[in-house]
Order: structure tokens, then C-alpha cells, then sequence
């Protein structure tokens, strides 16, 4: 009775095209359902919307220039003096959200300050401003041009797709340092003898934390990538879905991943944003909502995770995250991280997010809006995400596959 | 007794003068510097909270613009620009004073108040998006 189909996709489309859809957040389907009760709420509510707002490290785009007169075949590029990876088409370029500026000095001088790369470009070009391209080609007979430099906005490029590998982390490590020197991460710097830990996860707006079994987000789910219309085209890599689960199937460490692709022309510059972590390296930030379609009361009642109910794993990333030890300092529920200081082992530890909920929130409104105003219809995953896989691990062999200790 | 927070720009040929202990000693001025540049030759500044009363305030005050130091009571050396800023939060465990805090725990939304800002600069190391700055 419980896992009741209760609506099709067809219906909450129709609902949708009709403007009379009833769409709540995550964080709003909490008190909701309180309210209401699951089996009433679920008949109701048709979408809940989710979201996330933080850097995403394994993101970046293809471009395609268009030919120039005459025509090159661009082998080596550079987007404001950052490079592209040429090694496709003759004018396509792939260009990276951690690629370092060419000669920034990156750790040279520690911790560095990393202040422009990959992430800044494709922010810069999503606010339609102008960036340089430099290029270089051996030639050819066909491609005779063997060095260009123009400047060029994101209206001129034929296309600028974002794709991503690995967005929307699932669950997220929580950064302590139990040692004696401060420790520059891409969870921001972590000062010595636990004096600050850092988190990353919008916790109970955040999409696979509402889906944990992964029973609607799956591969060829739409979502809102930056304010554009865009899908999951596959798992993200390192996606893990068999590791450890808590109350309701809720994931307590990293676990699922999507991978994710959107027009970049149909984007808004202030959901993606280029980010300098001192000490670490450059990325870049990304707003993502997802949309969840209430199709029976099991998958709403998943929606109404609250921040106390998901747990995070407290890592010291001064030896046990880079070694691989596998040690859990202890897990935190994100109302705890939240609360701005938490107690760990006795000593009282001021925290700090790299993920912003205040954002997240703001996105899950907006796509929340877009659905409401029947602007975004929701899409059938024609495949699931996988639910049996682990993450391997990498093994140094030599060339007899003997393994190697360094 | 009240505090404000004062920044002195110095012109290129006044260091010579003790002006801190003068405004200690002839004004009882109690002086926190936050940040200072004091060079021969070159441009400085003082980035200071000044407590007294009104009164020693104002006659310190004059005191020091004999001297054509410019004395600015509403300039920030340190600026935090919402615009830019995503209330990610990691600066909240870095800043010393709470200048940049969150209000609201439901929102979580990041605020700055300058008032309680000490100009220690470590938001601006630490700002992954560039929002705070700094004047100098």
C-alpha cells in the first residue's frame, strides 16, 4: 500500500503544463508532511525541489570557435593565458575548472594564492565578457594558419557546453587538522590542533541526499545547471553507492555522484563562479537543483531529511585523508556543523562551510518558480544510476604487475 | 569615554614626529593600532581605535592634522562586498572579532559588520571568491 504509484511523469507534467503543479523545497516538505501527513502530502505534492551550491572541482567545458580565415587546425590553446586541451577537432577545445593560469608560480611560494585559472574563465565567459585566445598549430596543407590571437564572447562561440565528470557529491568529508601546522586544502585552510573544521554539503537540500537510493535521479534526469537546462548524462565518476548507509538509507560518507552537462550560453554568471583556494589550487563553483517527482510516498518521505538526521565523517586531513588510513576522527550531523562551533573530542571547534546553503536555498526557490510557472518539465531517467558498484582503489605495480611500496 | 575608529594618512615627510605618544601622553588617548605603514619617503597610514573622551578625541584630532595628516573617520580598510560574496561560510571560523558572522542559522546567510573588524586580513587569504579586500 505504502509504495503505491501515487503519479505518473506524464501526470506531474501535464500538472506542470498546466501551471497548477504543487511545488515545495526540501527544506518546506519537512514541516509540510509534519502537517499534513505522508499518504495526504503525497497525493498533493508533485515536485520537491533540491539543490546545491559549492565547488566542483571535476567540472568544464567544450567550446567551439568556429573556422578562421584562413582555416587552423588549433593544436596548442590558451583562454586568457590559461590552457585548453586541444587534443579533438580542429576548433574544439576542452577547457578545465582546475587548469592553473600559465606560469602562476602555484605552491612556489606557500601556501600560493592561486588567483586565476579554468573556473575564472568560465565564469568570465558565462558573464559575457570578452577573453583572449591565443593559439599555435603546426600546420597543414588543409589548415594552413599556424598562430592566432583574438578576443571572443560566449555569443561568438558556436557552442560552450559545460561538462562536468563528477558534481553533486552525495554525502562530503568534514576537514579537521590534529596536527601541529596549519594545512591548505580545498576545504580551505585548517588550522592546527583542531582550532576550525570545514564541511561541504547543503545536508538536507542537497539532491542525492533526498534520493539516496537514487529511486528518480538517474541518467537522463533533467536539472537546473546554473540556470540552464541541463541532464545527468551518466554516474559521476568515483560514484559509490555501496558504502556505508545510516538511518533511512542515508549515506554518512561521500557515496553517489552525478555527472552533468548544460548549455553554458543559457547559464547566469552568478551561480557560476571561479574560486581561489590558497594554498590549493583554483575551481569552480556551481549552483545545481534537481527536481524530485513525488511518485509514491516512499520517495517523498525521503525528501523530508532534516540537517540532525545526515551525518558526516570528521577526516584529519593532516595525515589520515592524504596516507588513506581510513580512520573516522567521529561523525557530525550537518544541524551540528551548522551551528557554528561543535565539541570534538572535548575541545570546542569553530566550523566553517566551503558549501554555501544560503545559495542552495535561493536556487532550490528559483527552480522551484521555473516548475510552478510550467517552464521546467521533469524527465524519465531512461537508466538507472548504478547501485552495486564500489570505487577502486590505485595500485603502483611495476611492469611485472608486482606491487611496488613507496 | 568612547572609541572610534580612525584611519591617519601621513603625507610623504611626516615620521618623525612621535604623534602616537603625544596623543597618549597630552591627550590620554587610549591608541589599538590595527595596521600601520610608517615609511620615510613614501605615502603611510595608521589604521588605529582611538578611545577618550569626545573632547581629548577632537583636540588629539586637530593635533595630528598639524602635521597634514588627513584623518578619516568614515573610510574601511577592510571591505566585504556582497555582491560578490556566496555566504559559503568559510571565513566565519577565521575571523577573530565575529566581524563576519551569520545571524541567521536558518538562512545562513554571511554578514559583515566593519565595526568589529580588526583588520587582521585573514578573510581576505581565505575568501575563495575575492569578496573582501582590502584599501592598502
Amino acid at each position: 500500500m505504502k509504495n503505491e504509484m501515487t503519479k505518473s511523469y506524464e501526470q506531474i507534467n501535464a500538472k506542470i503544463e498546466s501551471g497548477k503543479a504543487v511545488v515545495l523545497t526540501a527544506e518546506e516538505i519537512i514541516e509540510y508532511v509534519e502537517r499534513k501527513g505522508l499518504e495526504a502530502a503525497a497525493k498533493e505534492v508533485d515536485v520537491v525541489t533540491t539543490a546545491t551550491f559549492g565547488p566542483m572541482c571535476s567540472s568544464g567545458c567544450f567550446l567551439n570557435f568556429g573556422h578562421s580565415t584562413p582555416k587552423m587546425r588549433i593544436s596548442e590553446a590558451w583562454l586568457d593565458d590559461v590552457p585548453a586541451y586541444c587534443g579533438i577537432a580542429a576548433v574544439d577545445v576542452f577547457l578545465g575548472a582546475t587548469q592553473l593560469r600559465q606560469g602562476d608560480p602555484a605552491n612556489l611560494y606557500y601556501p600560493g594564492e592561486f588567483r586565476y585559472g579554468g573556473g575564472h574563465v568560465i565564469e568570465k565567459l558565462v558573464a559575457g565578457e570578452k577573453v583572449q585566445l591565443f593559439g599555435l598549430s603546426y600546420g597543414t596543407d588543409d589548415y594552413p594558419r599556424r598562430e592566432i590571437r583574438t578576443w571572443l564572447t560566449i555569443q561568438e562561440l558556436n557552442q560552450a557546453v559545460m561538462v562536468n565528470p563528477r558534481n553533486c557529491y552525495q554525502n562530503y568529508n568534514v576537514a579537521i587538522n590534529r596536527s601541529d601546522r596549519p594545512i591548505y586544502t580545498y576545504l580551505g585552510l585548517i588550522k592546527p590542533q583542531m582550532q576550525n573544521l570545514s564541511y561541504c554539503s547543503a545536508g538536507q537540500l542537497s539532491p542525492l541526499l533526498n534520493d539516496p537510493l537514487y529511486e528518480t535521479i538517474g541518467i537522463g534526469s533533467k536539472v537546473w545547471l546554473a540556470g540552464a537546462q541541463g541532464h545527468v548524462y551518466s554516474e559521476g565518476t568515483q560514484h559509490n553507492p555501496t558504502c556505508e548507509r545510516g538511518r533511512g538509507e542515508v549515506p554518512t560518507e561521500g557515496a553517489g555522484t552525478l555527472a552533468l552537462t548544460g548549455n553554458m550560453k543559457e547559464m547566469k554568471a552568478e551561480f557560476v563562479r571561479g574560486v581561489s583556494l590558497i594554498g590549493y589550487g583554483v575551481s569552480l563553483a556551481l549552483g545545481v537543483g534537481i527536481p524530485i517527482p513525488i511518485l509514491t510516498p516512499d520517495i517523498l518521505r525521503r525528501t523530508t531529511i532534516r540537517d540532525q538526521d545526515i551525518l558526516a565523517p570528521v577526516i584529519d586531513y593532516a595525515h589520515d585523508y592524504p596516507q588513506k588510513t581510513g580512520k573516522v576522527v567521529c561523525h557530525l550531523s550537518y544541524a551540528e556543523l551548522k551551528k557554528g562551533e561543535v565539541e570534538i573530542k572535548g575541545k570546542k571547534v569553530r566550523t566553517g562551510s566551503m558549501s554555501s546553503y544560503s545559495k542552495a536555498l535561493e536556487i532550490a526557490n528559483l527552480l522551484k518558480d521555473e516548475i510552478k510557472r510550467g517552464n521546467f518539465l521533469l524527465s524519465r531517467p531512461y537508466q538507472p544510476l548504478p547501485r552495486k558498484q564500489s570505487m577502486g582503489a590505485l595500485k603502483i605495480v611495476d611492469q611485472n604487475a608486482r606491487e611496488v611500496r613507496t | 569615554m568612547t572609541t572610534k575608529k580612525l584611519m591617519l594618512y601621513f603625507p610623504k615627510s611626516e615620521t618623525e614626529k612621535p604623534l602616537v605618544y603625544h596623543l597618549v601622553k597630552d591627550y590620554n588617548l587610549v591608541i589599538n593600532i590595527f595596521r600601520a605603514k610608517v615609511t620615510p619617503e613614501e605615502y603611510g597610514y595608521l589604521v588605529l581605535d582611538v578611545t577618550g573622551t569626545e573632547e581629548d578625541i577632537r583636540q588629539g584630532m586637530e593635533f595630528v592634522r598639524t602635521f597634514d595628516v588627513q584623518v578619516d573617520e568614515a573610510q574601511k580598510g577592510v571591505r566585504w562586498d556582497e555582491q560578490i560574496c556566496t555566504s559559503c561560510g568559510n571565513c566565519i571560523p577565521h575571523c577573530p572579532t565575529e566581524a563576519l558572522h551569520i545571524p541567521d542559522r536558518g538562512t545562513m546567510k554571511v554578514v559583515f559588520d566593519s565595526d568589529l573588524c580588526v583588520e587582521c586580513l585573514s578573510c581576505i587569504s581565505n575568501c575563495p571568491y575575492g569578496a573582501c579586500s582590502s584599501i592598502f
